[in-house]
């Protein structure tokens, strides 16, 4: 005889497999749309077998709560521009860090009113609080750096480090004292106190390491349900927190070592910030640069048997995608082979870039990842880069007094050519000068990316 | 043999699903990036299922001044999940349709 109990488990179960499922579907684009499907039929299984769990005894509240939320995400979902989908993200773990807490605070007081608190069960509760509140306000800071709301240089102040040592000892103080003596006061100040720490943690955090926090903080959400799933006793909570959890963390290992960056150092934070403050001094920097047309450019891309295109965040700040998109179509056409390079920072998060060419119908078998073109620099013609900076900087490889120094870059120097499209000499993210530009075979096309771009396919056509 | 504490047990899980994890994100393929962040946004909201459990039992005794108050908690993390549960489904879905091999 089956127990109920064990047919809600067993729902939960087939859920936890299509959410794994649907992870492993990314693994290409070809099923990746598939996979998503799986999800959500896993998150609709979790769904009614929870409305049905006997427990749940008035509906109102949750259908009215379900469907205003549904609406908001999806009228967010679909009216997002790509370039501006970390904020979306960011804006996203938030949400899921804030639920956290209130599932928390609810799950304390409802077992407070039947009576049934104890020991392990408010340790639960406390970390799943604290984890969700740092998720929360960390994430808002995150989001307001991505919006440009607040300044994308990281704050720093003396005492930094020992101020929020200090409130994490008092945090979990507070949570050791109410875990004896189940006071609701001290839950609310020691969730208090994670809030401000989330602040502070990300507050510090330049613009260049916007993409490891973003992953670090979808990590966050993870473990933010793991805990929340410990504090209800459900696996199914508990294995998917671990699964977004251990994702988040991959992310972040994976950018940290794509920046040559530790994960410490990161956390630490105020990188990018002091750099750009010195590199606006242009008359220096000018000098010994190369400039071309945009007609140069055109000559030598038609001309080239090999040519690889280097996008960078620079390129969807100024909506030039869709006209590069014209540029390869010319450009194959007459017989080029053309690539995309992608560095694993470029753009603000994970795979931005990727992102930003499908939406302008780029295909993804010539978008190539840093590991598979590196060795093809050096065999190709003209190099493009188009609103790229810091990932093609040499200097990562041979100046060691570089912030740069031993970061991974996209090897576009041993190009016969290479053209940077920019708009003015100022420095990169990272706030540091292009070795790149003062080489023999580059040359700088000064002007808006759409712009050049858009001359580029005049110019392509006309030729 | 005795059976082990929920906690044991969910602390098995844990541990578990973290190798889950870890070995299917390692073989995601780096341009999708972006909409594995989304969809794992999606599904961290399954927080949703413990929100419903606040809310849903709360709100049976609404007539009592802190059952009403545990409902409005209840209530205001149901619609913080579905937020994520919908926003990110439907947001990666629409990437995921972007993705296009040549013709």
């Amino acid at each position: 005889m089956i127990q109920n109990s064990d047919l809600f488990a067993l729902s939960y179960l087939v859920a936890t497999v299509l959410f794994i499922l649907g992870l492993k579907g990314l693994s290409s684009p070809k099923t990746a749309l598939r996979g998503n499907l799986l999800s959500m039929v896993g998150m609709g299984i979790a769904l009614v077998a929870t409305l049905l769990n006997p427990q749940v005894t008035t509906y109102g509240w949750i259908i009215a709560g379900l469907s205003l939320g549904a609406l908001i995400g999806i009228v967010l979902a679909i009216r997002i521009d790509m370039k501006s989908m970390p904020q979306l993200v960011a804006a996203l773990h938030s949400f899921v860090g804030l639920s956290a807490v209130l599932v928390a605070a609810g799950t304390f007081l409802l077992h407070r009113e039947s009576g049934e608190l104890n020991g392990v069960l408010l340790a639960e509760i406390a970390v799943g609080s604290f984890i969700g509140a740092i998720t929360f306000t960390g994430s808002l800071i995150a989001f307001g750096k991505l919006q440009e709301l607040l300044s994308s240089n990281p704050l720093v102040f003396k005492g930094q480090h020992y101020l929020n040592a200090f409130l994490a000892v008092v945090m979990f103080a507070l949570a050791a004292v109410f875990v004896s003596n189940q006071d609701f006061t001290l839950f609310l100040l020691m969730t208090a106190i994670a809030l401000v720490l989330g602040f502070l943690l990300v507050l510090p955090i330049g613009g260049a390491d916007m993409p490891v926090i973003v992953s670090m903080l979808n990590s966050y959400s993870g473990w933010a349900a793991s805990a929340t799933g410990f504090t209800l006793g459900n696996t199914l909570l508990i294995s998917t927190g671990a699964l977004v959890g251990s994702s988040g963390a991959i992310l972040s290992y994976i950018m940290c070592k794509a920046m040559n960056r530790s994960i410490f150092s990161v956390v630490l934070g105020g990188f990018g910030g002091e750099a750009a403050a010195a590199s606006g001094d242009d008359s220096k920097a000018k000098k010994g640069v190369k400039s071309a047309s945009v007609e140069d450019l055109a000559f030598m891309l038609e001309n080239a048997q090999k040519a690889v295109i280097v996008p960078g965040y620079g390129m969807a700040v100024a909506q030039a995608q869709h006209a590069i998109k014209e540029v390869v179509e010319v450009l194959t056409q007459k017989g080029v082979d053309v690539k995309f390079a992608i560095h694993p920072v470029a753009g603000r998060m994970p795979g931005h870039m990727n992102v930003l060419l499908a939406e302008a119908d780029i295909p993804y078998d010539i978008v190539h990842e840093m590991e598979d073109i590196n060795t093809d620099f050096s065999s190709t013609d003209v190099v493009f880069v188009i609103g790229a900076n810091d990932v093609i900087n040499p200097a990562a490889k041979t100046d060691k007094s570089s912030p740069l120094y031993g970061m991974p870059i996209l090897d576009a120097y041993t190009a016969k050519h290479v053209f940077v499209s920019k708009r003015s000499m100022k420095a990169g993210y990272a706030g540091v000068d292009n070795e790149l530009f003062y080489y023999d075979n580059c040359s700088l096309v000064f002007g808006d990316a759409k712009g050049t771009c858009e001359q580029l396919v005049r110019a392509l056509k006309n030729a | 043999m005795e059976s082990m504490s929920p906690t044991m047990l969910g602390l098995t899980v844990f541990v578990l699903s973290c190798f889950v994890g870890y070995h299917v994100v390692w073989g995601v393929t780096p341009a999708l990036h972006t909409p594995l962040m989304a969809v794992t946004n999606a599904i961290s909201a399954i927080v949703v299922v413990g929100a419903i459990l606040v809310a849903g039992h709360a709100a049976s005794g609404t007539e009592n001044f802190s059952m009403s108050l545990i409902a409005l908690v209840g209530f205001f993390a149901v619609v913080l999940a579905s937020i994520n549960i919908f926003g990110g489904f439907v947001v990666t879905n629409r990437m995921l349709a972007m993705f296009k091999k040549k013709k």
